[in-house]
């Protein structure tokens, strides 16, 4: 009992994240199934039906292209943006900064439902044609902050002298930035860029506000799915996402432990 | 070493720095204008929006009609009552569930730290709608959670609290403050474990030396450092929780309908633009206004 009383903690801990993990676990299970009806909700057979043709349904990956060149090319964008002001607060004092702090925080303290509504009443007042532009627009929009936040903390952390030291041996403000204070941010940059990715491959709320038929993502088809009968693959594509995350969170967490340790 | 120590004092950088007052608004430049031009601008295109009447065939025309605000009210104060005490509950709980989660790792975990983050962080990469689509497996009728439920008597317990309108787990109140609090439980354990993480835990052998209880303990030092992570955490929960509605679709039923589907479905399917934009411009000013006043009474303005 006493056992119990001093590791509540640990258990508390643990089945908080069987709960976290659940559904990821049902997802994969669920994608050895073959289906009775159009919807995967009861274990019926084994097959690996999803993971022989993971194209097998029709538009399915159509949409996943489309939602990978979106997060790539919004992530891409967003990362250059953010990092430019993140360097612009962490490394100058400048006039309107709690203001630019604020338009930052902004976004964050959003509903998605009312970005993806506002923007839509702007781009209907300009004209400007819903599908796969808005979407990239309005993605780049909400993942600005985000890396902003990432990369602002790397670069607090960062030692100054590092890049006086560069400076004193002859390094132009240029060089300088590329070759000392850009390597030593990176790892907040990378963070930055990957949640920006993962915000936007994910999104759907804001997407459907700008999308056409024509420009139907990965959430998209998933939500359509979900009224009309879940493919398979959806389980399976899923079940790879997982994986893929899990791997590149892994490689963070070594990359940062093996530079901690060098620093140390 | 004295010779570098004039060098690094009399360096050219800081003072160029100080001169060149241009370099951080060129750095800022780009993506400010980028957030004014497609964050703040359609803030108010969508106030417009709400004040114009027509149609989408005909076009809008500006007219003030502030009467919107008042019809958008009457029609839906259920679903944004609703809304703001879902994700209430849900943040509540996730405070719950995620505060022993982020204390273990950050303060107990040891060896199993980085595996335990990484099992937190993975899912939170995964699509949320196919995860979402999983409760519905996980709560159906034929499964041995809901079996066990009415075994346990759980599921009546459930219905008479109101949470529930039947025997079935799915589309259910509790289904839905159930997959707001899972889907937005990462948010909250992120920031919680920043704060925990900072926390000194000599400060809490200090505590015990000073006959604290551990009660005490968490009550006087733990609770109060990581208030900061807390008050991050609320709000990174609270609000998206508060303006979704994916949840509510799929796990919900009819009567557990939220703002944001209001909203979504006006806007894409009824086409009432002007009434879908007020009921969006007041979820924002609500939003705003309650963030505006939990962060001042929790007095840690500096979140980011």
């Amino acid at each position: 009992m006493a056992w119990i009383r001093r590791h509540l903690v640990a258990f508390a801990a643990f089945a908080v994240l069987i709960y976290m993990l659940v559904p990821n676990v049902i997802v994969a299970a669920f994608s050895f199934n073959n289906p009775r009806g159009k919807y995967n909700y009861v274990f019926n057979e084994f097959s690996t039906e999803a993971w022989t043709s993971p194209c097998g349904a029709q538009g399915i990956c159509e949409s996943l292209g489309l939602s990978l060149r979106i997060g790539v090319t919004a992530s891409l964008v967003a990362t250059v943006l953010g990092t430019m002001i993140a360097f612009a607060l962490g490394r100058y004092r400048f006039r309107g900064r709690s203001a630019t702090n604020l338009l930052i925080f902004m976004p964050m303290a959003t509903p998605e439902v009312v970005m993806g509504s506002s923007l839509l009443t702007l781009f209907l007042m300009l004209g400007v044609p819903s599908g796969t532009g808005a979407i990239l627009i309005a993605h780049i929009m909400f993942c600005v902050s985000f890396v902003v936040v990432a990369v602002k903390a790397r670069v607090a952390t960062l030692d100054p002298r590092l890049e006086e030291a560069a400076a004193d041996l002859g390094a132009n403000p240029f060089q300088t930035f590329l070759r000392v204070t850009l390597p030593l941010a990176a790892p907040g940059i990378a963070a930055g860029a990957l949640l920006a990715f993962s915000l936007s491959f994910d999104d759907y709320i804001i997407t459907n506000f700008n999308a056409s038929p024509s420009s139907i993502t990965f959430p998209m088809y998933v939500w359509g799915a979900s009224a009309r009968g879940v493919p398979v693959q959806v389980y399976a594509i899923g079940t790879v996402m997982f994986l893929v995350a899990l791997v590149v969170v892994i490689i963070g967490q070594v990359l940062s432990s093996r530079r901690n340790r060098q620093v140390a | 070493m004295a010779e570098t120590a004039v060098l690094s004092t009399g360096s050219a950088v800081a003072p160029s720095h100080r001169r060149r007052t241009w370099v951080p608004y060129a750095l800022l430049l780009p993506g400010l204008l980028w957030l004014v031009v497609f964050f703040v601008l359609p803030m108010l295109t969508l106030g417009s929006q709400s004040l114009q009447e027509g149609n989408v065939d005909d076009g809008y025309a500006f007219t003030g009609n502030v009467a919107i605000y008042a019809e958008a009210l009457g029609r839906y104060w259920p679903q944004m009552l609703r809304s703001l005490l879902y994700a209430g509950v849900a943040t509540l709980l996730a405070l719950l569930l995620g505060y022993p989660l982020a204390y273990f790792i950050a303060q107990k975990a040891g060896r199993w730290k980085n595996i335990v983050l990484v099992l937190v962080i993975a899912p939170f990469f995964t699509s949320f709608l196919i995860r979402t689509l999983a409760w519905r497996t996980i709560l159906s009728d034929d499964w041995f959670v809901t079996q066990w439920a009415r075994t346990l008597r759980v599921t009546d317990l459930l219905q008479w609290v109101g949470l529930t309108a039947n025997d079935s787990l799915l589309s259910s109140k509790f289904a839905v403050i159930m997959g707001l609090t899972y889907n937005f439980l990462p948010f909250m354990i992120l920031p919680l474990y920043a704060s925990l993480e900072r926390l000194d835990p000599r400060l809490l052998e200090a505590a015990g030396d000073l006959y604290a209880s551990p009660r005490e303990t968490f009550r006087r030092v733990t609770w109060p450092l990581s208030l900061p992570g807390v008050v991050a955490g609320t709000l990174l929960t609270f609000i998206p929780a508060a303006g979704d509605f994916i949840n509510a679709r799929l796990l919900g039923n009819t009567q557990t309908t939220m703002i944001g589907s209001v909203i979504d479905s006006q806007f894409l399917r009824v086409l009432d633009y002007p009434l879908a934009a007020a009921l969006s411009f007041i979820l924002l000013i609500v939003i705003v206004t309650m963030v505006a006043v939990y962060v001042r009474k929790a007095g840690t303005e500096e979140l980011l």
